[in-house]
């Protein structure tokens, strides 16, 4: 069975010797075979083929010089940003009511934790009809999300039409969105639209009038935190029949989205798209602009919300891909700890943080990582690679081969029917419920009961092992004081 | 006075106060106020007490009265200057005090009534009380041992670090007459010391104090900030006047749906209101970052009324209680009950939603123009949008 | 009655159901002792069908006519009345393999060592649910009511 599952071919069978064989160079380390295996008589481990101990060259290093004088081609890779750079979640603390405030129990006390995207105005100006107060005018359009998380965007041709239609379930079961990634919509998944956020990238892939219509928000694609300042990249061997048609370009042409989008060179042409889509969409939809954050995010995100986006989304450097040139996806873009505290501050200084939501992506691992972001100014939080670990991933980082095992960064009908689109739902709506419990207890530990109080509130970080300038610029005091 | 903390440490407020109004606009002295609190002093733990009172000057009912407090002479000397560059000072004098055992090392005390120039007005737009607003902030924010903690007309904050009874008869109150008096006594958790940190915190003629601890103050001092308000007071209490200040004043919502802001009923509630649905869910979906969290009892005071309300889940005590033409409200019943001995009807608001005294010629106007019907709205735009406190 | 139905768009054709099959039809129930030492090796009552990407495990369909049944000589099958599955009796089949014949799916298997006929699914009798729907690991067994 391991033989079969195997797309890498690490397994053979022996009939002569009545054996299996492993190859064991070719294992990606997805864990396939393991999981499968009735006998649990799998493991595996490193490589044992080591180099000689050196703090510079090391293994992989050396490695990727051989492949590259092999080949003379650019190194690619699945998956975030898996170098060791410091990870600042880990470096905030949380705090809890003691004696002075008592802290609240989610069990037996509601514990809010709904939240709505979109543009506020400044002021609500409200009149007296005789009966009642009323509202002068109704607010703009505003997502309704049930809790803080959002499946972030992952377009289909990257992965495949089973995963897409596990994310759509479970947006819409739990009353959140999903984001369709630069692959279009697959039309089977129209029903979904009301929980839909689709994207225009650079590629314009899969755009057109109906998948406008369908969905509840827009997100104008400019980069992603995997690898800023450069486009897509889907592979020729997944252009399929289906994909060709839902993103609208030959089969098995290699999808390259160009770098920028080629109609915004500049902070007024985002305006211009901006206000063309919401014309197109009779302003009934919040037009989102998602940017990798990078050195200047601050800027930008200013820059953003004064052409009138309504969500600005920011893609930390740990974020995702089914592909992208390794030496990019390693070395280019900023943690999001960083650059979330520098827009949200950066905003409320300018007296317009109210004019736009603030989503954050890139390598969310769990509840608390999503309750920190949000202490930190954050609206809502996009998890990625969070949810296809909870499909079954291992993060192998070979979703460039479109040789998943797991049924999910593949078009190979053999391999897609692994992903069952019934179990994938479920276990996203177990994480989400798991996670939201998590964030009620860690809510209702300091002794608020509403998300929006904790929202923006830095006083309820502290930071840990951190220089002053970091601390500096998170807006958070250190552990002591 | 001592601020030697440059880095916030958030105090917690506690932690019992009250507070009358006598609606026919009768003014009586402060001595009631002082036994009122004075009863409570269980509540508190000496290093701290505060009262503010309206009507206490009709002769000078046009000027604002400015309350500062001087570490030193420099500082009196650098403030009066930048009062006398921005403001027209009709008069100054030192607030009058008596010796009082338990008030130790007091502050330099003095008063000033001012009046705004037309012509300082440089901006259309800014009111103005908005000016006033800038003064103090600036004030508050740059000068060194100086610290403005009134600045309201016709009323005046009175704090220090002490008991509450003492600091009233440390400002000699008894010899004042209010229509309006509220009082507080603290029980903090930081090193005393600091005469600023006691309550009320004011700001124009709105003062506030408060039972509780706000633990949304991270955000609600951020989304302030947004508007130009500067958080200097090192207590949460703050945050509560900027933003009355904020949605009373500058958004001019009417009271029931500020506090509906403030202490906002859960979704669920929402979700299954009829007629107000829609106003209840954008009042919290804009004003979020408004939403007062924490337990909290506040009462405040204006101009033209009282008003007193608890956080959304009533985690502090609250009691009110009527007799005759005077709404009280306190901690303890106990407390009303020592200045009035036999209340003509005594309850407990429920939590969110503010019991509110209004003087006598304002309910009229303030329930009339509160409740402007559309077709007058349309027709004409001079007249106020939806007024409130101001 | 219920009935073991297969959804074959999620079948991956990993076989793990042959193998537990085996297991739970084996004589020591271990899954070492059943593959390694047992002798003669159990038989597993489902078999895997394949082409090209399309895959399900059949196993008896246990019929409302039962061919099997009919063509049987000996009254070895038999119809058990509260399941209304059709089982079959070891001690009274004479390995004529009429049944094999005439079923019409080619669920039933041959033992090639007591030359009578070896397996046929008996729905897993004495357990709650068949172990091969317990164990698909992409749920693609079911377990219901017809």
């Amino acid at each position: 069975m391991c033989v079969r599952q195997c797309a890498f071919e690490g397994h053979s069978y022996d009939p002569e010797n009545d054996e299996v064989n492993s190859k064991e160079e070719v294992c990606v380390g997805c864990h396939r075979c393991v999981t499968l295996c009735p006998t649990n008589a799998l493991t595996v481990r490193q490589n044992p083929l080591d180099f000689r101990a050196h703090g510079n060259w090391t293994g992989w290093a050396i490695r990727n010089i051989f492949k590259q004088a092999e080949t003379g081609g650019v190194l690619l890779t699945g998956m975030g940003n898996d170098r060791t750079y410091p990870i600042y979640w880990d470096h905030l603390l949380l705090n809890a009511s003691q004696v002075t405030n008592p802290s609240i129990d989610p069990l037996r006390e509601p514990m809010e934790l709904r939240t709505y995207l979109g543009r506020k105005p400044d002021k609500l100006d409200v009149q007296y009809n005789g009966k009642n107060f009323q509202l002068k005018e109704p607010l703009p359009r505003q997502l309704k999300l049930e809790t803080p998380v959002v499946f972030s965007a992952m377009s289909y041709g990257a992965i495949s039409y089973n995963t897409c239609e596990s994310l759509a379930r479970a947006a819409h079961a739990l009353g959140t969105y999903y984001n369709t990634g630069e692959g279009g919509l697959h039309s089977n998944l129209y029903k979904y639209g009301k929980n839909t956020i689709v994207q225009v990238a650079s590629g314009r892939f899969g755009v057109h009038k109906e998948y406008l219509d369908t969905a509840a928000a827009i997100e104008i694609k400019i980069g992603q935190g995997a690898k800023p300042g450069i486009g897509g990249h889907l592979p020729g061997e997944k252009v399929v029949e289906d994909i060709s048609k839902t993103r609208m370009i030959p089969k098995g042409t290699d999808a390259l989205s160009p770098a920028p989008q080629h109609d915004i060179y500049s902070i007024e042409d985002l305006r211009m798209l901006i206000y063309a889509l919401k014309e197109a969409t009779r302003y009934t939809k919040p037009i989102s602009v998602k940017i990798a954050a990078v050195h200047n995010a601050a800027a930008i995100a200013s820059g953003m919300v004064r052409a009138g986006a309504d969500i600005v989304a920011l893609d930390g450097f740990r974020g995702g891909t089914g592909a992208a040139p390794t030496v990019i996806r390693d070395n280019v873009g900023i943690p999001i700890e960083f650059a979330l505290a520098a827009v949200d501050q950066r905003l409320r200084d300018e007296g317009i943080r109210h004019q736009a939501s603030i989503l954050v992506a890139g390598g969310f691992r769990n509840s608390a990582d999503i309750f920190k972001a949000i202490a930190l100014g954050a609206d809502a939080v996009y998890i990625g690679t969070a949810a296809l670990i909870a499909m079954g991933c291992h993060v192998c980082q070979k979703c460039y081969t479109g040789k998943c095992n797991w049924g999910i960064a593949t078009q190979d009908p053999y391999l897609e029917k692994r992903l069952n689109p019934d179990i994938a739902t479920e276990r996203l709506i177990n994480l989400i419920h798991a996670w939201s419990h998590e964030i009620k207890e860690m809510l209702g530990g300091m002794g608020i009961n509403a998300i929006e109080s904790l929202r923006g509130n830095r006083l309820a970080l502290r930071g840990i092992g951190l220089t002053d300038t970091e601390l500096d610029i998170l807006g958070v005091l250190p552990a002591g004081r | 006075m001592d601020r030697k903390r440059t880095w916030f440490e958030k105090d917690i407020s506690g932690c019992s106060l009250t507070g009358f109004i006598n609606e026919n606009g009768e003014r009586v002295s402060g001595e009631a106020i002082i036994q009122s609190i004075a009863l409570m002093n269980e509540r508190s733990n000496g290093l701290g007490g505060g009262f503010a009172a309206y009507g206490i000057y009709p002769e000078m009912k046009d000027l604002y009265a400015l309350h500062l407090m001087y570490d030193d002479l420099q500082a009196k000397e650098e403030t009066e200057r930048i009062l006398n560059e921005l403001l027209f000072v009709e008069l100054k004098e030192e607030i009058p005090t008596r010796k009082t055992q338990g008030i130790h090392r007091p502050p330099l005390l003095w008063r000033y009534f001012v009046k705004v120039d037309e012509n300082r007005l440089f901006e259309p737009g800014v009111s103005e009380e908005d000016y006033i607003v800038e003064i103090v902030m600036k004030i508050n924010t740059s000068s060194k041992g100086a610290f403005v903690f009134s600045s309201g007309k016709n009323m005046g904050a009175f704090k220090a670090v002490g008991f509450p009874d003492d600091v009233g008869r440390f400002y000699r109150l008894e010899e004042y007459q209010g229509y309006t008096w509220i009082a507080h006594g603290r029980f903090p958790t930081n090193t005393p010391g600091w005469w600023g940190g006691a309550h009320p915190f004011t700001l124009l003629d709105f003062a506030v104090v408060h039972n509780g601890e706000i633990s949304s103050y991270g955000i609600n001092k951020r989304y302030l900030e947004m508007f130009g308000y500067q958080c200097t007071l090192m207590t949460d209490t703050e945050v509560m006047a900027y933003l009355f200040d904020l949605l009373l004043r500058k958004h001019r919502l009417p009271i029931e749906i500020a506090c509906m802001a403030l202490a906002a009923p859960t979704w669920q509630e929402i979700d299954h209101y009829d007629g107000k649905m829609e106003l209840a869910k954008a009042l919290r979906i804009v004003y979020g970052s408004a939403l007062v969290n924490g337990p909290f009892a506040i009462l405040l005071g204006h101009k033209r009324g009282l008003i007193g309300f608890n956080d959304r889940i009533k985690l502090r005590p609250l009691v009110a209680a009527r007799k005759d033409h005077t709404l009280y409200i306190a901690s303890e019943e106990a407390g009303i009950r020592e200045i009035c001995p036999s209340p003509e009807k005594v309850w407990s608001p429920k939590a969110g939603e503010p019991i509110t005294g209004w003087l006598k010629e304002e309910q009229q106007r303030e329930f009339e123009s509160s409740r402007i019907r559309i077709s007058d709205r349309e027709r004409s735009e001079q007249v106020y949008s939806v007024p409130s406190v101001c | 009655m219920k009935r073991i139905f297969v959804k074959e768009e999620v079948c991956i054709g990993c076989r793990l159901c042959e193998i537990h099959c085996l297991v739970e039809h084996s004589k020591s129930k271990n899954i070492f002792k059943a593959f390694k030492e047992e002798n003669p090796r159990a038989l597993s009552r489902i078999h895997v069908e394949e082409k090209g990407t399309l895959s399900f495990s059949l196993q008896c369909r246990h019929c409302e006519e039962p061919h099997c049944l009919e063509a049987c000589m000996s009254g070895a099958l038999y119809r058990d009345e509260k399941t209304g599955a059709i089982l079959h009796n070891k001690e009274q089949c004479v390995g004529c393999w009429m049944c094999l014949m005439v079923c019409p799916y080619g669920t039933i298997q041959r033992d090639l060592n007591g030359k009578k006929v070896a397996s046929k699914c008996d729905l897993c009798m004495g357990r709650e649910t068949p172990v091969c729907v317990m164990k698909c690991p992409n749920e693609a067994l079911e377990y219901r009511e017809i």
